[in-house]
């Protein structure tokens, strides 16, 4: 790790629960191209309860595409920056805002991107939400730089999901990308794993063992309606979406051994997808719908296979190591996130689907788990162990800039991503 | 304990003390229920044959011995029966230290169709959580299925996993893991 940059804002702590006091962003590592960016101190941010421009240039680093240029100015949108001066500081872009608190309560969040090598304006917004919207304008200004400045989508405004356990309670979240503003979507006094987002959004598919038992469930996460998927005699787990949402792919013992299974997304049509006597589990659609990538210890340890959804053979994808669990597939289908032991070491690996590559290491931790992978496809969530404790990190996909999300005293695990929108 | 049962205990220690028990008898051979008391007067006088009074009732001899075999007789509760198998490292074999165990809830199994056991099985905690929740359902399939071939029903067992959720110890080392690595039995 070359450089780590730490910030700590204590204007979160107001909105945040007692477990989740301060925001506190770790980023760690440099990319080998990375655009110097100044996000300014917008003009009466102090009287929102979020740091808005220091919101904006966390998930501007988190990107790995920035990195951002230390400075105390306040600028808001309606400045003239000397460009001159910026240029001095080594910045190819700025961005300048302001809060306003409206009369009905809600903030006027503003902002203003500026080109400094060019010396133009790249365009501004402004956004009325509510004090509980204020994080997520922040993400806003941020996605709208990030789409500005390198013409892909951004991914800061949306959700992820995690399970925290901590005081005997294991607890489904909702948070930011960041991992911050956290609610509550299921607390239980059993454990809840492998939650899996709707392609809309809309709800949460994951396993709890309330019933001292593994069951499917799925909420929607507005209104915290949940439903029962899969109660099976056995175990039922390993909730996955089809890409339209119509169907999912669960891990049932209800025959016997764990083998895999389709159903409708109401629960109906049950039709078995796997027929092995070894174990097969971890299903996970790949993006274009046609085929399912899985966990199966059929040639004696388990590896990723891929078999087509409507019949046909099963491939075997991965064979270096004899332990790869736990796949993910990018969303355009190229690249597959998995973790893999290597001694006793579970490490992040990526793997090039397209080319028969070699896997490559993105971690050098020993207890990664769960990766998911951002809507747009730049960005890794991941869990892993670090002091003793389970913590979230995102990574880029050449693994040089992670950050560690969440300051809590709470383990956190079984991160994934959300879809855009929320 | 009960006092008949007490009272079969001690008579199969005084069979095994006078070293005649040669002949098993079907267990629903009833056995006569005697108070501890009397136990001991027959024992002494069998330990004394031939050496106090001749007076024995025609048709009984005096130095007869009725053998009970506890391994032949009803099956002990469930409930008093230990309660967790453990397996070896990334293994699913009931080890024969634990066939005895096994045996004993598959008797108990067969001996009351109404009887139900849950069999939950449990990992380390090394590796994911979704492998390890379908390493720990083919552990508690393991015992189930030894339970089914030795009388079990398979309606009597339910097999679910906790994977590696709910460890029976802290830790991270072999001593941990081995303590971790098991199938806990549950009487329903």
């Amino acid at each position: 790790m070359l450089q780590r940059r730490d910030f700590a804002l204590a204007g979160a702590a107001f909105l945040a629960g007692p477990a989740l006091a301060q925001f506190r962003i770790e980023i760690s590592g440099v990319g080998a191209t990375q655009l110097p960016i100044a996000v300014a101190r917008f003009r009466d941010e102090e009287k929102s309860a979020q740091g808005i421009s220091a919101i904006v240039r966390a998930d501007l680093e988190r990107s790995g595409v920035f990195r951002g240029i230390d400075n105390t100015v306040v600028l808001d949108e309606t400045a003239r920056p000397v460009m001159s001066d910026w240029r001095a500081r080594a910045a190819d872009a700025l961005v300048g805002g302001s809060v306003a608190r409206l009369a009905d309560g809600r903030f006027d969040v503003r902002f203003k991107l500026w080109d400094v090598v060019k010396g133009v304006e790249l365009g501004g917004q402004s956004n009325a939400v509510e004090a509980a919207d204020l994080r997520l304008a922040a993400h806003r200004i941020a996605d709208t730089i990030y789409e500005k400045l390198t013409a892909e989508k951004g991914v800061f405004s949306t959700r992820i999901a995690y399970v925290t356990r901590g005081g005997g309670r294991y607890t489904l979240r909702v948070a930011d990308a960041d991992g911050e503003g956290g609610q509550v979507a299921l607390n239980s006094s059993e454990s809840i794993i492998s939650p899996a987002w709707s392609p809309d959004g809309r709800e949460l598919a994951y396993v709890s063992f309330e019933s001292q038992k593994a069951v499917v469930y799925s909420q929607e996460v507005a209104s915290g309606k949940r439903r029962v998927l899969a109660n099976f005699r056995g175990s039922n787990s390993a909730p996955a979406w089809s890409p339209d949402g119509q169907t999912l792919a669960v891990t049932l013992s209800r025959e016997g051994g764990s083998q895999i299974y389709l159903l409708n997304r109401n629960g109906d049509n049950l039709r078995r997808l796997t027929n092995s006597p070894a174990i097969d589990t971890e299903p996970v659609f790949a993006p274009d719908g046609r085929s399912v990538y899985f966990v199966s210890d059929r040639g004696g340890a388990p590896q990723i296979y891929r078999t087509p959804l409507t019949g046909g053979s099963v491939e075997r994808i991965t064979f270096a190591s004899s332990y790869n669990i736990s796949p993910a597939i990018s969303p355009d289908g190229r690249t597959m996130a998995y973790i893999s032991r290597l001694g006793n070491e579970f490490r992040l690996h990526t793997l090039d689907l397209t080319a028969s590559a070699q896997p490559v290491a993105l971690t050098d931790t020993s207890d990664d788990e769960s990766p998911s992978f951002a809507p747009n496809g730049r960005l890794i969530i991941y869990a892993t162990r670090a002091q003793g404790r389970d913590v979230l990190v995102t990574t880029t996909l050449d693994g040089k800039i992670k950050a560690r999300l969440i300051s809590t005293t709470a383990d956190v695990r079984e991160p994934v991503w959300g879809p855009y929108g929320r | 304990m009960t006092a008949p049962r007490l009272a079969l205990i001690t008579l199969a220690l005084f069979g095994a003390l006078a070293g005649c028990s040669s002949t098993k008898l079907d267990a629903d051979v009833p056995v006569e229920s005697r108070t501890p008391a009397n136990s001991l007067t027959n024992a002494g006088n069998a330990g004394n044959a031939g050496a106090g009074s001749n007076a024995s009732s025609s048709g009984t001899a005096q130095s007869a011995v009725t053998p009970v075999d506890l391994t032949k007789t009803a099956p002990v509760a469930m409930t008093s029966l230990p309660r967790v198998v453990y397996f070896d490292f990334d293994s699913y074999i009931v080890k024969d230290e634990f066939r005895p165990t096994v045996e004993s809830y598959a008797k108990a199994l067969a001996a009351d169709r109404n009887k139900r056991l849950a069999i939950e099985g449990h990992t380390d905690d090394r590796g994911g959580r979704e492998y390890n929740l379908a390493l720990g359902q083919k552990r508690a399939e393991a015992v189930a299925k030894s339970l089914a071939l030795l009388g079990a029903k398979d309606t009597q067992v339910d097999a679910v996993s906790f994977g590696k959720e709910r460890p029976a110890v802290q830790g991270s080392d072999e001593a941990a893991w081995a303590k971790n690595r098991r199938a806990e039995l549950t009487a329903r």
